[in-house]
């Protein structure tokens, strides 16, 4: 399976929230503020579910919010007759 | 450090304090005067036995005495209860791994009799089996939380 790599503008997104802090994203979406710092440096990649649920409080879609990249291709597997 | 953190090492800490105590404990009223007892099953059944409920007493107290000077130290504020998505994922992962190593060990302990070994060492080894997952459960929690997962 192919690599991916996952980021998220959620840092900014409480910047343009008034600076909405950790806790308060925390306790709007319903997790710890560990969960929150955790997801924003990248050493947690949240559920579907968490994902809309934050993308929701900053009123964006979800791909404004986090960005999918493929690192690598996977390899083409031949079609089978 | 947060208190997830602090709370598992507290727990580690707790459990070989616990298991040290126990085995001198046992070994000193036990098996000191009487090495013969090592062959007695009915020892090793009400050692595992009385063994549970002490180390889950103590660490329930612990993590009691643990909350109370946190909440001391942190001046009444509330700190962080919630158990969430990531922890569950994190604690799901560090049972599996400390599961399948329970089960080596097992493998090991059965290993000891099939060699025709004294029983007490199929006891000795299961014991140690399952007090090495319990840390190693605690270890790889703390470097989930540490590492990201």
């Amino acid at each position: 399976m192919a690599k991916v790599n996952i980021t998220n503008n959620i840092r900014t997104l409480r910047f343009l929230a008034n600076e909405m802090t950790q806790q308060a994203l925390a306790e709007k979406t319903g997790v710890s503020r560990q969960t929150i710092v955790a997801i924003e440096n990248g050493k947690y990649f949240p559920t579907l579910e968490l994902a809309f649920r934050i993308a929701q409080i900053f009123a964006k879609p979800l791909e404004e919010v986090f960005t999918f990249e493929l690192l690598t291709e996977p390899e083409n597997k031949k079609p089978k007759n | 450090m947060d208190i997830k953190e602090k709370r598992i090492l507290v727990s580690l800490l707790s459990s070989v304090l616990v298991i040290l105590f126990y085995s001198w404990y046992v070994y000193s009223k036990y098996i000191a005067d009487n090495p013969a007892i090592l062959n007695d099953f009915k020892f090793w059944g009400s050692s595992f036995i009385v063994l549970i409920p002490v180390a889950i007493g103590i660490q329930i107290v612990i993590q009691i005495i643990f909350a109370i000077v946190t909440h001391i130290l942190n001046k009444g504020e509330e700190i962080d209860p919630i158990d969430d998505e990531r922890d569950k994922l994190i604690e799901l992962k560090a049972i599996k791994i400390s599961h399948y190593l329970f089960i080596l060990g097992f493998v090991l302990a059965m290993g000891t009799l099939a060699m025709g070994m004294q029983p007490w060492v199929m006891f000795v080894v299961l014991i140690s089996s399952g007090f090495l997952a319990s840390m190693v459960n605690e270890i790889l929690r703390l470097y989930f939380y540490r590492k990201g997962v």
